[in-house]
């Protein structure tokens, strides 16, 4: 069974349609990468299944269980909301960490409240989080004191702390300067290994070739075009894609 | 009555201790009422949110002077009898509107100052909102008011003068009633040094507060 079936989930903003219907299955332990042009709705699309923005038809369905239908959407309250938010996390492209508080603090905030687990589960484990993202002597410091990379991976450490069965990232190296974007790719690669099932909006060509074992191509609100990297990045079947990918070669060119 | 610094002293210090009275009644009343009035001017229904802009750009249009005026003569003229002590009460009133009505503005400067992405950050979290709100984005908006409340707060220490426009015994009006009776212009100068001091005090600790708040970034 699918860990994640998402059916012809569709959104407008007024009259501007941004998703046109868009289907998928992932499996447990996949990673799924969203690539296509600013504008192709790949971020509304993390944000529906984040419920940061209500779907307005079809379906979501995790683990089998139907969480989201656009047919009756407006019937589930705060607390309902709340739960099936959490079987998805969500990773932003500006990191959104909490300035107020130190890095262990922004990692066992959110469960500490929830009461997930006991509070000392909850310590031992954000520390194991930390260490798994490279910054446990940094678990005292403040968000300010942090680099655009290191906020990063508090980020990815915080959305794990929730056990989410999906971790979303959106465009997670977009606002990073190139040279610290590897330690967060870094980190992402790392959790393949760990079971992680993902979806990943990325510019990153490279990194999604490399880490995918699915790749969806988006273009004007619906999938182009999807299939394994090899599929997408050897034999591109549709003429937007084929254009996509050597443009994003071109500027990969001039940015080297 | 003497004229001594001691004896000047002491009977400004009476006028100054009725105007720490109307600043601190005001200041404890207008806080609380300046969040409902911030909160309320940021409602979704568009008739409260128009009502309350309204009061707000009527007594922020006006001057202070003017309000305590309408407050003290108003019920009067209208043919309603006021209780006895009703003079610091018309004050405070006019008072305590005014600067709520400041207050809310900067509340809501600070609320709306904080970017959409703490609040959603929580969201994905599975925070309530109320979690959010007092957990995540209070703190940052007292951080980011602190300053601007620290500016109102002292034109408050100085405002309360305007008191004295309706006869009550604060430290200006002490200060010039001795200076008529005892024929010296020195007294009421020296009513400077009352709020230098006390604004000095306040400066040291709206300093310390910003010290405080400031191991973080916003």
């Amino acid at each position: 069974m699918s860990v994640l079936q998402v059916s012809d989930i569709k959104k407008k903003f007024g009259k501007n349609e941004v998703l046109k219907g868009i289907s998928f299955n992932l499996e447990k332990g996949e990673v799924l990468s969203v690539i296509g042009a600013s504008g192709s709705g790949k971020t509304t699309l993390l944000r529906c299944l984040n419920f940061l923005e209500t779907a307005d038809e079809g379906t979501i369905s995790v683990n089998g269980e139907k969480i989201f239908d656009g047919k009756n959407s407006k019937r589930k309250n705060d607390a309902e909301l709340r739960k099936d938010r959490l079987h998805f996390g969500l990773v932003f492209q500006d990191f959104n960490l909490f300035p107020q508080y130190t890095v262990f603090k922004n990692v066992t905030l959110a469960p500490t409240l929830l009461k997930t687990d006991t509070e000392e589960n909850i310590n031992k484990k954000a520390l194991a989080l930390i260490k798994r993202v490279g910054l446990i002597e940094k678990k005292d410091a403040f968000p300010c004191e942090l680099s655009g990379g290191q906020k990063q991976r508090v980020a990815i450490a915080r959305a794990l702390c929730m056990n989410p069965d999906i971790l979303c990232f959106d465009e997670p190296t977009s606002a990073l300067d190139p040279e610290l974007t590897g330690e967060v790719l870094n980190v992402i690669r790392g959790l393949k290994t760990g079971d992680s099932t993902m979806i990943v909006v990325t510019h990153e060509m490279g990194f999604a070739r490399e880490v995918s074992d699915k790749i969806i191509y988006m273009a004007d609100g619906v999938i182009e075009e999807q299939g394994s990297p090899e599929d997408i990045f050897e034999n591109p079947k549709s003429e937007k894609l084929k254009n996509f990918l050597s443009k994003s070669l071109e500027n990969q060119i001039k940015e080297d | 009555m003497g004229t001594s610094l001691a004896d000047v002293t002491l009977y400004l210090g009476q006028g100054f201790l009725t105007s720490l009275k109307l600043f601190s009644l005001t200041l404890v009343m207008a806080l609380p009422l300046g969040l409902l009035f911030s909160v309320l001017s940021m409602s979704k229904v568009k008739i409260v949110k128009a009502v309350m802009k309204v009061i707000i750009w009527a007594i922020r249009g006006t001057p202070l002077m003017l309000q305590i005026f309408v407050v003290f003569y108003g019920p009067g003229l209208m043919g309603w009898h006021t209780p006895e002590g009703y003079r610091f009460n018309a004050a405070l009133i006019a008072f305590v509107i005014n600067y709520a009505c400041y207050f809310s503005e900067i509340y809501r400067g600070g609320i709306e100052s904080i970017p959409r992405g703490q609040y959603e950050a929580g969201q994905v979290l599975g925070m309530t909102k109320k979690q959010i709100f007092f957990k995540v984005v209070l703190l940052q908006v007292i951080k980011r008011i602190v300053p601007p409340m620290s500016n109102e707060i002292i034109t408050l220490v100085k405002d309360t003068s305007l008191a004295n426009t309706i006869g009550i015994a604060e430290i200006i009006f002490n200060g010039r009633k001795y200076s008529k009776m005892a024929g010296l212009v020195w007294p009421l100068f020296y009513t400077g040094v009352f709020y230098l001091v006390f604004v000095g005090i306040l400066t040291l600790i709206f300093n310390y507060l910003e010290k405080k708040l400031s191991y973080f970034e916003v």
